[in-house]
């Protein structure tokens, strides 16, 4: 391979973005389903609503 | 001159019944590892056939498995503008909230896929042409499009009341929709130093299937993870959105208040 660091370089780049973004957009769902999990609990049991989402 | 209002509101509806936060977490949860697994696997398969399995190019050598990255990536960050149209049009005639949000969204996936294309461009280009840049018409109107992703995503975020944000975006996303035919047509409109398409709609590629066999699952895996990105994105945007509401509903600060009195 004559081109092998700008081959590496081109592949190393679209990794590391796409991990980045699929391992934020991941760990962000997460987040904010644990959130709203924790506010609707109480509400629920004290209320008896259900949630509306 | 009827029909062209019941038109617009029979689409209206269609798409004010996903406007439903409830039904669209459903549906996004539903949808989402159809879109996260296979897009895995396309990845996987198509990038490792195109580096590994697939022949180098008779005049540009191995260099050309940087195509299996390039093209995916050039493809989406058009597509992903379109995408951000598509959500202006949305918000701008049937007021639709989840379009706004899923603007939000698209708008720094799609600045990243266009900065990765422009730099495998650039990583292509200086073994083969014997520079990192040219001021081309391709070159320059992918440009553009990345300036116009930033562009959108300082917009939208740069007003206090964010309805004026989301306006202001998309106008922006509309207007800038007339760069996607110039960066289509600049390699026919202008003489390019980048090559003229490979693929088109309607001739035969100009490539061997041995080529054209990775280059499409590794395009199909880059569109799916893009999907599932942007609605794992909008997904938590909305539940977001729902933690806002509740924090601030009068009920819940009427709950805290008794709780510091008490």
């Amino acid at each position: 391979m004559t081109h092998l660091p700008y081959i590496l370089a081109s592949y190393g780049l679209a990794t590391v973005i796409a991990l980045t973004l699929s391992i934020g957009a991941a760990l962000r769902l997460k987040k904010a389903r644990m959130r709203l999990a924790v506010l609707e609990r109480p509400s629920d049991r004290t209320t008896g609503a259900t949630s509306s989402l | 001159m009827s029909a062209t209002p019941t038109l617009v509101a029979r689409a209206g509806t269609f798409f004010h019944r996903y406007a439903n936060p409830g039904r669209f977490l459903k549906l996004g949860a539903r949808l989402q590892p159809w879109l996260t697994w296979p897009a895995l696997l396309l990845t996987l398969v198509g990038l490792g056939w195109g580096l590994f399995f697939s022949p180098a190019d008779w005049q540009q050598g191995d260099s050309v498995r940087i195509m299996y990255v390039h093209v995916p990536a050039a493809m989406l960050a058009s597509a992903g503008y379109a995408g951000l149209a598509v959500c202006a049009v949305l918000s701008l005639v049937w007021r639709h909230p989840l379009a706004d949000l899923a603007a939000v969204e698209i708008g720094p996936v799609g600045a990243c896929i266009t900065a990765l294309c422009l730099a495998t461009g650039s990583l292509w280009g200086k073994p083969m042409w014997g520079t990192w840049w040219v001021w081309d018409a391709r070159l320059t109107s992918v440009l553009v499009l990345f300036f116009l992703y930033l562009g959108h995503i300082a917009l939208i975020r740069a007003f206090d009341d964010p309805q004026r944000g989301y306006k202001a975006a998309a106008i922006l996303a509309l207007a800038g929709a007339v760069d996607l035919p110039v960066i289509k047509f600049s390699v026919q409109w202008w003489n390019t130093l980048h090559q003229p398409d490979s693929i088109t709609l309607t001739g035969a590629p100009t490539m061997s299937s041995s080529m054209l066999w990775p280059l499409a699952l590794s395009t199909l895996g880059f569109s799916l993870g893009f999907a599932a990105i942007v609605l794992a994105r909008t997904r938590a945007a909305v539940m977001e959105s729902r933690i806002r509401s509740l924090l601030s509903s009068p009920r819940r600060r009427a709950g805290n208040a008794s709780g510091d009195a008490a």
